[in-house]
């Protein structure tokens, strides 16, 4: 939550009073900069496209066998930079320009890669004066280093498929001596801003420089009342991208906007910088909680990823020369045989650190997540639990208070997994510990929810009281754990319990400190059904510049503006270590995030922060947990029915429908909100509410499943359909529907009043079904389908097999013993395909102990059958296969089971109105080698 | 393979001494063991179908009204019905079958999953029966209570009726004395009242002799500005320099205009002047700077002058009507008063205090509970607050807003409602929960949703007449 109650934080700062008094419900922009008002943003963004004044130094090359480094010169200040090309594993390069010899280390960082990328050899093909040609290995692709100015091609064949410097727009800042103590180093002619780095057109540039230096803010910059001191000076860096023949770019979360990047000319550029922001505004480039500096280019042939790797404030620029084009002005040009290929230019802009940049050339969109994945990891395996349904609220108020919801949620036969408390569970809002009057008994607590096969998740924010009674603060402060303000004490600032510290997370051997706080002995009251959850680690400081941490506070030798959007990051996989810890390395942990960054999917779970019980806010949700997945981090939800404000029944019930279709299901509401537990609504809506979550409990094997996909291979679970359906332009756009998988397409009623919906069933020649009735639609074309307020339209692709527990029980650990339904879609040519994935549910024992059961289950010449596919495996489950529905079939004279060398009939039934055929009860063990034969 | 066949639960009961054996399917309860015959084919409670009896409790749903499997967890609407012998029968969601957690305190829900599971139905009948009997006491004792309430509640009621009525009587009386009395106060009064009138009127007089010179002045001042080259007349031309005087707003002011303005002449010398002013004077501006204020702020220095004379008079006419004057006001604040009286009593007597007056005894009294931080006061009928326990201002939970109960007895909820508002947040409310108690007292505050509080009382007055039954256990409903 980023509100404060004024009337329960008398302790709080006139600054923030007003600070959060003066909005309603909308964003207040003021608090958040522009980029005219981030002075490196402003003074690299004054830099236009031209002639780079870049030159590539082709005596200098150097070439080991993975590894070919060049130095750059500006021509105009003479500082020489390093160039570090890399050819990955998988089809990737990698960019790296450093100063060559920097005042002092720039900062690299570090944790994001799950282990240095392996690279694969690289070769010069040609070499002559105006530049190199590099080998990348098969396909006839070709790495093009231009001398003069310096410009990287990548081709492939004739095509260029991405440029680097093309327009002109590298940009390094050099560390330099501040003019009271400068000197002239090596009688070079030092420039303080990146135009009078480059641009010569104003022929003003005056030997010092210093004319507007202190406007330029390159020494100081001062925001509202906040001023950030700089002692280093100017440090950003900026490159551009040039993506020929590409129109869509997605990605770069985290922005409340459509799935399709917008061109930024005439407005701000995309934001990239970790910000607690009260009641967010939709559709604008502006900062939230999290950033995943990665973006995506789509066209029809290819898919590729730029992957800019730098925690500091980023800015992106996103232009292209169709964007204003009509279709057309498009048509016209094909017409008339215009020359001009569409293009998307995109250019990176962070305030400090180096340019480190992982170009993924794919080909399939599939290809570039499994390179994402092979550098920054994969989305962690939940525990299955946690892909149920999720009951929270700022606040339960006490322990009367979570057993009687708990109750409630069996009085009305509803399930769900898991009952949340946020800050006012701690006492003072001094986590790892109890409120002793509402929470007196917290191992009873969880002892009963233990006791109906429930969890718990409790708050535990990075912002630690400083009062001298708390020992968590008292343990930071003696190990001296705190991030220190410019000065060296300890940083404070004003968070939910005053007066706070922020602990460096940055440093190992805190993190190592906080995980061991999760021990069972350490954090009283805890026990293993008790989970956790990161709320505020943007850090979210209520008194600090735009909420946040200044950024000449320190980490060590590194400025909180080197590092700033990896904070959130950090709190997390410290928190998940010490889950992981405290069963000692047998469970899996489950951690929810509110900040993060590229890498933050190894962690756990992230959500969209404070969003409001609007339908815009629903709507939104979609395009931005698609964004979340196309970069890595497929465990994304929205807070079901908004935080803030009251939603109308209409709008919970539609909320509820929507988030059992996304992978984080969970209902959460401010305080401020009236209570609105699924019951409170009547019960048609109560009996709305049920259905809904039911149904995503019957499908938790497939969501399981999928997040075991995700966790093998980086796919996402939530998808844009573009990404199964990648040569078909009309998917492109689409961000009110969307793929769970590869096999259920689900397009969500976010209209208020609704009477249907159009849904884009992609794929030519292809079937789909309803989910609901078992009817066929055929693919490629748009279905108009009427709703009533009970509607959720979902469809199954023809060709696929989804496992299902239909018998749905109170929470998803009563499941797990229970049989399986196969839900068989055949395609047009009777055939499909699917998996089945089972494992204990919790533990690490899938990964430590290969203890699961992968089957694969096809339908193909009349015969449905399940064969291993992991041999090595070693997993027993009770489950059994109670029921096959096989959708679009027709009726069969006999059906055997074949097992164990045996045949025997199995019972059937066939509805020729919808062309189902049901097996009745075959009674095969989940785990086991079988195949159903229809004669 | 976990397949569960169909399983038959032996249910032994001790009835009269005698031994009894009945058979049933797991899960179905006494009144329909009619429909569950073993060997004969089953049809489904809704009609939809037949099966044959192996496929009953044979952990597959053929039944779409999940009649067919009362003893798995097959059907998703379901239900297990557990005899729980000791305690109370009941129906279970079949979901709720094996699925690890305990429900039926004779644990046979739970015959297949591992749960460990304890017969708890003995332990549980005795403590219902207990908490029943204690109930059963409480509400027998209320309800006597409750009586003597109902009796009292009618005789105030009857006391304050008939006090009304009194009072009422007196009343009448006490108008017409006042009436008098105004009367008298009225003829003291004449002599003032003319007085004030005379000089009121004179002072309008005063009024327009000024105003009338003004205009006067004004008029001479403006002829002497009109009459360009002073030859002691106004005319046409000189008058048409005042563009202003433009009758149709064209801007200009025509010969033909400034004629009429003029009635007609040429020119008007200072006398014929007086009968041309009133047709320019609203629209003429002055060449000098005007002061039009300067004529009210005369008229409003005069003022004081005239309300002299007027407070001299009135005076000497005062004290002769001094004493009528509060003779009358003593009068009408004695009816006042008993007004007031009035109708507190008659707003007494409109409150809903239920069927039998019953909750009569609550009004106007309060009643407080002290939590950890707060000491919460309940004043039925009136208001709701809540004030920190070491010192603060106090809080409006609520004023008193209706009896909110359900259809059947709304006397079970109280409704107290715009209170103090919350930050972001509604008007604070509070819904009072009211349950048979012998004593009258708050018994537990909390905060359900933010700014909506829920307060537990106790009263005689809502204990019901107990039904006249006794307590035996439930043994005999299921055998």
């Amino acid at each position: 939550m980023a509100v404060i109650a004024i009337e329960r934080m008398g302790l709080l700062s006139v600054v923030c009073v007003s600070l959060f008094f003066s909005s309603t419900f909308a964003v207040d922009r003021g608090n958040f900069k522009t980029c005219d008002q981030s002075a490196f943003c402003k003074r690299q963004r004054a830099l236009k496209p031209g002639q780079s004044p870049y030159r590539a130094l082709l005596e200098t090359l150097e070439l080991s066998d993975s590894r070919l480094t060049l130095q750059l010169i500006n021509d105009n200040n003479k500082v020489h930079l390093l160039l570090e090309l890399y050819r990955l594993q998988g089809n990737m390069t990698r960019v790296k320009i450093n100063e060559l010899k920097p005042l002092r280390p720039r900062f690299e960082v570090p944790d994001v890669l799950i282990a240095e990328p392996p690279t694969e050899p690289l070769s010069v093909l040609s070499k002559d004066d105006n530049g190199v040609v590099l080998s990348l290995g098969a396909k006839n692709q070709r790495l093009i280093v231009s001398a003069r100015p310096f410009r990287l091609d990548i081709m492939q064949g004739p095509e260029v498929l991405l440029s680097l410097n093309s327009r002109g727009l590298l940009a390094f800042e050099h560390l330099r001596l501040h003019k009271d103590t400068q000197a002239q180093p090596d009688g070079a002619e030092v420039k303080e801003s990146v135009d009078g780095d480059q641009q010569q057109d104003e022929g003003e540039k005056d030997e010092d420089g210093e004319s507007d230096k202190e406007e330029d803010g390159l020494w100081e910059e001062t925001f509202k009342s906040h001023t950030d001191t700089k002692p280093n000076g100017p440090t950003s860096i900026s490159l551009d991208f040039s993506l020929p023949g590409v129109e869509h770019v997605y990605g770069i979360p985290e922005h409340a906007d459509d799935l399709k990047l917008k061109t930024t000319d005439g407005g701000d550029p995309y934001r990239l910088y970790n910000l607690d922001v009260f009641q967010y505004e939709l559709y604008n480039p502006m900062a939230l909680y999290g950033s995943i500096p990665v973006m995506l280019a789509h066209n029809t042939q290819r898919t590729m990823g730029i992957f800019w790797l730098n925690a500091a404030e980023t800015w992106v620029d996103i232009s292209s020369n169709t964007a204003g084009k009509t279709v057309f002005g498009k048509m016209l040009d094909f017409v008339q045989g215009s020359s001009e290929k569409p293009q998307t230019d995109v250019r990176w802009i962070s305030e400090s650190g180096i340019i480190d940049v992982f170009i993924m050339l794919g080909p399939k969109p599939s290809d570039v997540f499994s390179q994402y994945a092979s550098l920054t990891g994969t989305q962690s395996f939940p525990p299955l639990a946690s892909l149920g349904y999720h009951q929270c609220r700022w606040n339960y108020n006490d322990q009367e208070d979570v057993k009687s919801v708990d109750q409630g949620f069996d009085q009305h036969d509803i399930p769900y997994d898991f009952i949340w408390l946020d800050i006012e569970h701690a006492d003072g809002k001094r986590y790892f510990t109890w409120d002793p009057h509402k929470f007196p008994q917290p191992k009873e607590m969880l002892q009963g929810l233990m006791d109906k096969r429930r969890k718990m998740v409790a708050i535990v924010d990075p912002h630690i009281r400083v009062d001298s009674g708390y020992k968590i603060h008292n343990e930071i402060t003696s190990k001296d754990f705190y991030v220190k303000n410019k000065d060296g004490r300890n940083y404070e600032g004003w968070c939910w319990p005053g007066n706070s510290g922020y602990p460096d997370f940055t440093k190992p051997e805190m993190r190592a400190w906080w995980s061991s706080m999760f021990a069972y002995d350490q954090y009283e009251g805890s026990m293993e059904n008790l989970f956790t959850w990161n709320d505020m680690n943007e850090p979210s400081v209520f008194n600090g510049p735009e909420v946040t941490m200044h950024k000449d506070a320190l980490h060590g030798k590194w400025e909180h503006r080197d590092i700033h959007n990896i904070y959130g990051l950090y709190v997390q996989m410290a928190t998940a270590e010490g889950q992981t810890q405290r069963s000692g390395g047998v469970e899996r942990p489950f951690v929810l995030t509110r900040a993060f960054f590229a890498g933050s999917q190894r962690f756990g779970a992230v959500w969209t922060g404070d969003n409001a019980a609007e339908w815009g806010h629903l709507k939104i949700s979609i395009p931005m947990c698609l964004s979340l997945g196309l970069v890595g981090v497929s465990f994304c939800g929205a807070d079901v029915g908004g935080f803030f404000k009251n939603p109308s029944t209409e709008l919970l019930v539609r909320w509820y429908q929507t988030g059992a279709y996304q992978p984080f299901f969970r209902a959460h509401a401010h305080l401020d909100t009236t209570r609105r537990e699924p019951w409170l609504f009547g019960p048609e809506n109560t009996a709305l509410i049920r259905e809904v979550i039911r149904q995503r409990y019957a499908l938790l094997p497939y969501w399981y499943q999928l997040l075991y996909q995700a966790h093998k291979t980086g796919m996402p679970v939530m998808r844009p359909l573009w990404v199964d359906y990648p040569k078909d332009t009309a998917t492109f756009t689409i961000d009110d529907e969307f793929l769970i998988g590869s096999d259920l397409l689900v397009h969500p009623v976010t209209e208020e009043g609704s009477r249907g919906v159009t849904a884009y069933l992609p794929g030519a020649g292809e079937v789909w079904y309803d989910v609901h009735t078992f009817q066929k639609h055929n693919g490629a074309q748009n279905l108009y389908i009427p709703v009533t307020l009970s509607s959720i339209p979902v469809f199954q692709r023809g060709g696929s097999i989804i496992p299902r527990k239909d018998r749905v029980r109170r929470s998803s650990a009563c499941m797990e013993n229970d049989p399986y339904t196969l839900y068989v879609a055949l395609s047009p040519k009777k055939f499909a395909e699917g998996e089945l994935y089972i494992d204990d549910g919790h533990s690490l024992n899938y990964d430590t102990k290969k203890e699961f059961i992968h089957r694969s289950l096809t339908f193909a010449n009349n015969a449905l059958t399940s064969s291993n596919l992991c041999p090595d495996c070693n997993f027993l489950t009770s489950s059994w296969i109670e029921k096959v529905l096989i959708l679009g079939a027709s009726k069969p004279s006999k059906v055997l089971l074949k097992m164990d060398g045996k045949e025997t009939p199995v019972d059937f039934e066939f509805d020729t109105s919808m062309s189902v055929l049901t097996l009745r009860k075959p009674g095969m063990n989940a785990g086991a080698d079988w195949t159903l034969l229809l004669q | 393979m976990t397949c569960v066949h169909l399983l038959l639960t032996l249910v032994f009961a001790v009835s009269l001494g005698t031994p009894v054996e009945i058979q049933r399917p797991r899960g179905v309860p006494l009144t329909s063991i009619q429909f569950y015959v073993e060997n004969k084919p089953f049809t489904c409670l809704d009609g939809s179908r037949t099966i044959s009896f192996d496929r009953v409790n044979d952990d597959y749903c053929d039944c779409k009204d999940g009649s067919d499997e009362p003893g798995t967890a097959a059907c998703p609407n379901g239900s297990f019905h557990c005899t729980n012998a000791g305690y109370r029968p009941m129906f279970i969601p079949s979901s709720r079958i094996n699925d690890g957690i305990c429900d039926c305190c004779d644990t046979t829900d739970e015959y297949n999953s591992g749960a460990k599971c304890e017969n708890t139905c003995k332990e549980l009948g005795r403590k219902e029966r207990e908490v029943l009997q204690k109930m059963a006491e409480i509400t027998k004792e209320g309800f006597l209570l409750k009586q003597h309430l109902i009796e009292e509640a009618k005789k105030g009621q009857q006391e304050k009726q008939s006090k009304v009525t009194d009072m009422q009587g007196n009343k009448k009386q006490l108008d017409e004395k006042v009436e008098v009395l105004r009367t008298v106060k009225e003829t003291a009064e004449q002599p003032e009242k003319e007085a004030k009138e005379r000089h009121l009127k004179a002072w309008e007089e005063q009024k327009a002799a000024i105003r009338l010179e003004k205009d006067k002045a004004k008029m001479a001042e403006a002829f002497l500005e009109l009459d360009d080259n002073a030859d002691g007349f106004v005319s046409v031309s000189e008058l048409q320099s005042h563009a202003e005087l433009d009758a149709d707003a064209d801007g200009t002011l025509t010969e033909t205009e400034a004629q009429g303005l003029m009635g007609g002449a040429e020119q008007v010398d200072t006398s014929t002047f007086e009968s041309v002013w009133p047709n320019i004077k609203d629209k003429y501006h002055s060449e000098v700077s005007r002061e039009e204020a300067d004529m009210s702020c005369l008229v409003s220095s005069e003022v004081p002058f005239g309300q002299k004379v007027f407070f001299l008079e009135k005076t000497v006419v005062k004290l002769s009507a001094q004493k009528a004057r509060d003779d009358f006001e003593e009068a009408e604040k004695a009816l006042r008063e008993m007004d007031d009286q009035i109708r507190n009593i008659e707003k007494e007597l409109s409150f809903d205090f239920g069927p039998d007056a019953e909750f009569t005894y609550l009004y106007s009294q309060c009643y407080e509970l002290t939590t950890g931080e707060y000491i919460y006061r309940l004043c039925p009928f009136n208001r709701v607050s809540q004030k920190p326990k070491y010192g603060g201002s106090e809080t409006n939970l609520g004023t008193w807003g209706s009896w909110s109960g359900p259809e059947n007895n709304k006397y079970l909820l109280m409704k107290y409602d715009h209170g103090t508002g919350c930050w972001q947040g509604p008007n604070r409310s509070t819904t009072v929960k009211l349950t048979c108690g012998k004593e009258t007292v708050v018994t537990s505050t909390s905060e359900p949703s933010r700014c909506e509080y829920l307060i537990e009382f106790t009263t005689p007055a809502v204990c019901q007449e107990p039904a006249n039954t006794d307590l035996s256990p439930h043994d005999h409903e299921e055998l």
